[in-house]
């Protein structure tokens, strides 16, 4: 009898087998399709942070964290020492996992299950407090090695740079004003300058999301109107998080601002409204 | 033209490899032919014992040439690397006993001597394959190679780096000595493997197999060398420098930085083992003495001294420093550990770059000594016009 089940279900007519259907994707819902490991910012929202806790022995560096960034946005971050803006960088590109909470990249990337060089590779470049370059190799290389390609072993061990590589390392040394540096070791490159080269590296891996943290800690201001203008211009075409002290900086390019205390949002809305917020200012100017 | 244009980049500022490949290809032309050829009482006659010597030598830079891709480029500071040396020796030494065959001293055919001694009544599973030269040779690069990749993949992986890591591979390499100091083992205990008597059939004491055998060290030694240059000359090269200086930065620019580590760390590795397996039939013993952690940090010392990521300076380090330790050992044998000590301690507080630093030190110093001159005169005229 059960045979006999079976064979009319392998020989019925009336049913359409998986191998032959549409592959339908989880989040499809009729909308638009999803394919794995491709950003998908459909719904305007680059980054979403919800509710995220961290805590080192006890004590929680970032509290319900939620945030959300949205596509082509430039935001800028502040909040006194200790009020978990770096920590939250770390949860975001993979560094520190959260105790509890969620981050997606996209409407489908989860940022707490995948491992730094992955989130690298899904589009979020991160520049670190303390200019961090590679002081043995010439700028030119820096910027190659931060290149966007197959950075697996065996692909880099036999890599070769093609003409369309180099235009693109020439238009990002153009862009970060060290055009003229290219053959220089960047150990020897002055402490902005670090700091350009840096945010170039994190061009050429062709990010969707740019992290800055502190970009123009040590700059001269003329150096720091540069930065200003650098972000600017990359916003649009990216998303830029950055976080920063320098509170005149922050006016000069600031769209929207959040202001987090102790590891979560005290306040979010344009410079004036959060200068103007007396949360802010009690947490600034102390009680 | 494409295998042109490798060769050039790969040559490209490498005078002293230049240097390197052109000294070892001189010896190999004139050491065995002066010591085959050359009669006896000439000045020009090269002895049997310097030829093995210089020999052993060309191992070492091997192993130097070995540590020093993950010393020097990837910042892997291995204090266990004598370990892979050793394992490469075994493998060779095995092969060597089973060709003794019956001309043992209790005359088995198929078990080696101190088998015999144990009252072992047959071959151990491990034993079994290493009569074949061609199996032995797989093993010398198989046993070294996998210790590796197990070993760094469960150290990379974890994320042990700096000081912890060179503790663990110093622990690697003083277990398997006691290990292999054990006669349960089955590697001879503490007397290792010995009494060789031929390899591939010929004479291991006539002086035409180590003439041989010097020359497929330099072989190996030209051949180790230009592997390592072209890795680092490769963006994998400069990849693997750029985790030794900013660890975090590759990571964050998508690099999977355990992977890179460990396939310089295998390689690495089976260079080492290489390195071992032609060292074994010329000094005629293994044995796990070759295990012991200081034997790991001398090699450190060697590299040190020629000077880290250049390759060849580990090459010229290993030969300098050993050339001392015979020399020394000869004549005050009481004082080679406090002369190795003080080199250590004199090369990293006023030599960091290295005897191959020296000269850019030099050069710099001068430089400095000039513009103080310059300036000295300079404000010594203008005292005298106020």
């Amino acid at each position: 009898m059960a045979a006999i089940d079976k064979f009319r279900e392998a020989i019925g007519r009336d049913r359409v087998f998986d191998f032959v259907q549409e592959k339908r994707m989880p989040f499809m819902n009729g909308r638009h399709a999803v394919v794995p490991g491709e950003l998908d910012i459909s719904h305007g929202t680059i980054l979403y942070v919800e509710d995220i806790t961290v805590s080192f022995d006890g004590f929680k560096a970032l509290n319900d964290l939620t945030l959300y960034i949205n596509d082509g946005e430039l935001r800028c971050i502040i909040g006194p020492n200790g009020a978990g803006k770096t920590t939250m960088m770390d949860v975001i590109t993979g560094k520190t996992r959260p105790d509890s909470g969620v981050a997606y990249f996209g409407q489908t990337m989860d940022l707490t299950s995948m491992s730094e060089y992955e989130i690298a590779h899904a589009g979020i470049g991160r520049k670190f407090q303390k200019p961090t370059i590679f002081p043995f190799h010439t700028i030119f290389e820096n910027l190659e090695l931060a290149m966007a390609a197959d950075k697996r072993v065996w692909p880099t061990f036999i890599a070769k740079i093609d003409p369309s590589q180099y235009e693109r390392i020439d238009e990002v040394l153009e862009i970060i004003g060290l055009k003229d540096h290219r053959s220089t070791m960047a150990g020897q490159l002055s402490h902005g300058q670090k700091q350009w080269l840096e945010i170039g590296m994190l061009l050429m891996q062709n990010p969707r999301l740019l992290l800055v943290d502190e970009p123009v800690a040590g700059m001269t201001h003329q150096e720091m109107d540069k930065t200003a203008e650098l972000l600017k211009r990359l916003a649009g075409d990216h998303s830029v998080v950055v976080v920063e002290h320098d509170m005149d900086f922050v006016r000069s390019i600031a769209e929207t601002v959040t202001v987090l205390h102790e590891g979560s949002v005290l306040a979010e809305g344009s410079m004036d409204e959060v200068q103007n917020d007396p949360r802010v200012i009690e947490v600034y100017l102390g009680e | 033209m494409a295998y042109r244009s490798v060769v050039v980049e790969m040559f490209k500022d490498d005078k002293g490899g230049k240097i390197l490949l052109g000294t070892l290809f001189a010896l190999i032309i004139f050491i065995p032919s002066l010591n085959l050829f050359a009669p006896v009482d000439s000045i020009f006659h090269v002895s049997t014992y310097t030829l093995t010597l210089l020999g052993k030598y060309l191992c070492y830079a091997l192993l130097a040439v070995a540590l020093d891709l993950v010393w020097g480029y990837c910042g892997i500071l291995s204090l266990g690397h004598g370990a892979f040396f050793a394992l490469g020796g075994y493998g060779m030494g095995m092969y060597l006993m089973r060709q003794i065959g019956d001309r043992g001293v209790y005359g088995n055919p198929e078990l080696p001597d101190f088998m015999v001694f144990l009252n072992w009544q047959e071959l151990p599973w491990f034993w079994q394959g290493f009569d074949m030269f061609w199996f032995a040779m797989f093993m010398v690069i198989l046993i070294p190679g996998l210790l590796a990749f197990i070993f760094g993949w469960l150290a990379f992986r974890s994320r042990v780096t700096g000081v912890y890591l060179s503790i663990m591979t110093q622990a690697l390499t003083y277990a398997l000595m006691l290990a292999f100091f054990r006669n349960e083992m089955g590697f001879g205990g503490n007397n290792g493997l010995t009494d060789f008597k031929d390899i591939l059939g010929y004479d291991l004491q006539a002086d035409s197999t180590r003439a041989v055998l010097f020359i497929a060290s330099a072989l190996a030694l030209a051949f180790g060398y230009l592997l390592s240059r072209y890795i680092v000359t490769s963006k994998l090269g400069r990849v693997v420098v750029a985790i030794r200086d900013a660890e975090d930065r590759t990571r964050f620019i998508g690099y999977k930085v355990e992977s890179f580590k460990l396939w310089v760390f295998v390689l690495s590795a089976i260079l080492a083992g290489i390195a071992g397996a032609l060292y074994v039939p010329q000094v005629g013993i293994i044995n796990p003495g070759e295990f012991s952690p200081l034997n790991s940090i001398e090699l450190v010392v060697w590299v040190a001294v020629g000077g880290r990521a250049t390759l060849y300076g580990a090459a010229l380090g290993a030969v300098a420093v050993n050339y001392g330790k015979t020399y020394f050992t000869a004549v005050l044998p009481e004082l080679w550990l406090f002369a190795l000590g003080a080199l250590f301690i004199v090369v990293t507080v006023f030599m960091p770059k290295g005897i191959i630093g020296l000269r850019e030190q030099i050069r710099n110093k001068r430089a400095e000594l000039k513009k103080d001159k310059d300036l000295g005169s300079d404000s010594g005229l203008s005292g005298e016009g106020s």
